[in-house]
């Protein structure tokens, strides 16, 4: 599984914002990669910057008042970052596709579902003829399991289902095979059933397409039956990276283990569950110390006073805390006992 | 513990359709249809089911937010839906709500003490000084400190705000709560500190809890028992552990196994049905599942099915569990071997 190459690559990449009360770091020196034909999920809370790194990778940060300030995105060797906007054009789309968490204000209530996927295919084929168009894209639409897929051609946004919505969204994404799927928070508007349905969907086209996905979401459980490996992100950094087994078997960090303990499971009741206190602090607020520190239970002198980096404590795993690092060692060990009990 | 505080029978709101100049009615949205159930005092009775099956309007309905179009709502004996718009006002002190939506549920021009000031205002508690006391003291009680009441809902965060919510909803010293999907527009760790904070208010005043909620882990964390709603209607009725372990209703059952579990090694059989839910304007005939049903029957497609005891104290709404004909222990056999 590891010789696959690095498709998308994400390097140091830092998005700020920059507003009337100052400089905000949403994204802050931020390093991850996405191999070929693999699925990895970024999970986080709100405020996290799991949703400015996945627009930072299309450029479609709004500026201003954002700009990505540094970094590099290498997607198949070349930066992204050093390309024109009529460049980014044919990549967007054609390389690299997204699909958003809302389906009904990403869909253009004034045009049918056929002009939408038609305008898609048309901008990147663009010596196809009318009617090699509307094929690709009544093909595209049974791709994605919609039924009667001639007729919601010629059907609005509004006449359809929320689940349905979607699944055009998906197949608009995929009308030029792209090799990367960058989907946000895509079934978080969705019920339940509706979202089996999609994710379902996903992993599908993963397999058969051999798409690789970049899944952002903040529902650990649909990172556990989607993902192959996990980037977990706090408050602008990555602060855990590993294969989706290690994470949920072994997670390191204390706000891994924290978020994971705090989701009701739905299979053992448990009289409590474990919270951690505080709230997550504004982006660029902390200015010292691990961002983690003011709401950790392991937190040392240490952690309030430098930085933390990402340490490598195995093969597949990475964590950002001095809990793991090497030079730390008798009160690593010792800490990582107190923290494990 | 088994004396109903709330008992709901037979209760129905149907929305009017109303089209062309004149505005005649078309049609009804059925949005709940013939929903029965009580809940005990100081329990907490779970309900759920996926947007549009009715959860919501049930819990307006019985807080007479909504006016029902049919149907008894005995809270301690006495029938909220033949009282005056005054008696009404009485009774709200002992039945408060918490909102979904913390942002929008606070006035942004009024301060955190005089939002939580308000209800004493309408119910008469005490003069300006017992007032703000009590205001003191419910802040303390859901974790804020005695300077927020000064502050306005813009300064706050969401999980704040859903404290501030609850905070408002206990000032009258209410017996029944009803939240409607208190938590989930709030951080999975944060929704951890707001689900404890209710499980401690509920020991500390002897409340009693209607929780609705999509999220069937959330609900099964803090319900003593659970109710499944499917377009209007009750599917299945029964204490949360049974409902868990021994989901009777197909739906019920398809609907634990789309809950994406967050354990790599835990490996489901994951039942996916196709389709939509059904418009309820537009409800299908007979059972309103059997378009989505992986056990349909002939008999599903023409009569409504009952919500009727299978076993102790496990209501199911189900023909496969009614009508025992060969064909039906055929189908249920099959029914249990899948699961």
């Amino acid at each position: 599984m590891n010789e696959r190459k690095k498709l998308l690559e994400v390097k140091d990449l830092q998005t700020t914002f920059f507003t009337d009360s100052g400089e905000i770091p949403a994204v802050d020196h931020v390093d991850f990669y996405v191999r070929e034909g693999e699925v990895l999920g970024i999970v986080g809370e709100s405020g996290c910057g799991k949703s400015v790194t996945s627009l930072s990778i299309m450029q479609l940060i709004p500026s201003p008042p954002g700009k990505i300030t540094g970094g590099e995105i290498l997607f198949e060797g070349q930066d992204l970052l050093k390309k024109t906007e009529k460049e980014m054009r044919e990549i967007r789309g054609n390389d690299v596709a997204m699909i958003f968490q809302e389906p009904m204000t990403s869909l253009n209530p004034l045009f049918t579902i056929g002009n939408q996927m038609s305008e898609a295919i048309s901008l990147h084929q663009r010596k196809w003829s009318k009617r090699q168009i509307k094929e690709r894209a009544i093909e595209m639409l049974k791709l994605v399991g919609l039924p009667r897929s001639e007729e919601i051609m010629k059907e609005y946004p509004h006449q359809l289902s929320g689940g349905m919505r979607q699944r055009v969204m998906i197949a608009m994404a995929l009308v030029c095979d792209p090799k990367v799927l960058i989907a946000d928070e895509p079934t978080t508007a969705l019920d339940v059933t509706i979202q089996a349905q999609i994710l379902k969907l996903m992993r599908e086209l993963n397999e058969r397409m051999n798409t690789a996905i970049l899944l952002i979401t903040h529902d650990l459980g649909v990172v556990a039956e989607t993902c192959e490996r996990v980037v977990v992100m706090y408050a602008g950094q990555v602060i855990e990276e590993a294969s989706t087994e290690v994470i949920f078997n072994n997670p390191c960090h204390p706000y891994t283990r924290g978020l994971i303990q705090s989701v009701p499971d739905m299979r053992n009741k448990k009289d409590r569950l474990y919270s951690i206190q505080g709230n997550v602090p504004k982006p660029g607020s902390i200015e010292k110390g691990c961002r983690f520190a003011a709401r950790c239970e392991s937190a040392f002198s240490r952690c309030r006073a430098e930085t933390p980096e990402l340490y490598r404590n195995s093969d597949n795993q990475q964590t950002r805390c001095f809990l793991y690092d090497e030079r730390e060692g008798v009160i690593s060990s010792n800490e990582q006992t107190i923290a494990k009990s | 513990m088994n004396k109903p505080l709330l008992k709901v029978e037979g209760l129905k709101k149907y929305f009017p359709i109303r089209k062309g100049l004149i505005g005649k009615t078309v049609g009804h949205v059925k949005a709940i249809d013939h929903v029965s159930f009580h809940v005990n005092d100081g329990e907490t009775l779970g309900i759920v089911g996926e947007s549009g099956c009715g959860k919501s309007t049930t819990g307006r309905t019985i807080m007479q937010l909504l006016e029902p179009t049919e149907g008894v709502v005995e809270f301690q004996g006495k029938d909220l839906t033949k009282l005056s718009a005054n008696e009404i006002r009485a009774v709200r002190r002992d039945i408060q709500m918490i909102f979904q939506d913390p942002y929008a549920s606070l006035n942004p021009r009024h301060t955190i003490g005089k939002i939580l000031e308000e209800p004493l205002l309408v119910h008469g508690g005490g003069n300006a000084k017992e007032r703000r006391e009590k205001v003191v003291e419910f802040l303390k009680i859901v974790g804020l400190s005695e300077y927020h009441a000064k502050r306005y809902p813009h300064q706050f965060s969401g999980g704040q705000r859903q404290r501030i919510g609850i905070a408002r909803a206990l000032m009258t010293n209410p017996k029944l709560i009803i939240a409607d999907e208190p938590v989930s527009a709030l951080d999975v760790s944060i929704q951890a500190q707001v689900l404890n904070l209710m499980q401690d208010l509920q020991k500390e005043f002897n409340l009693t809890y209607i929780f609705i909620a999509h999220d069937l882990g959330v609900v099964r964390h803090i319900s003593d028992r659970v109710a499944v709603m499917y377009l209007g209607k009750i599917v299945e009725i029964t204490e949360s552990e049974e409902l868990y372990a021994n989901p009777l209703h197909p739906y019920t059952q398809a609907l634990l196994s789309a809950v994406p579990v967050p354990d790599p090694n835990y490996k489901k059989e994951q039942i996916i049905i196709e389709g939509d839910m059904p418009s309820p304007a537009n409800p299908p005939s007979g059972c309103a599942f059997h378009t989505r049903c992986p056990f349909k029957m002939d008999v599903c497609t023409k009569v409504i099915p009952v919500l009727a005891e299978e076993k102790m104290g496990h209501s199911v709404a189900c023909h496969l569990y009614t009508s025992e004909s060969n064909d039906d222990i055929e189908r249920k056999k099959q029914l249990e071997g899948c699961l």
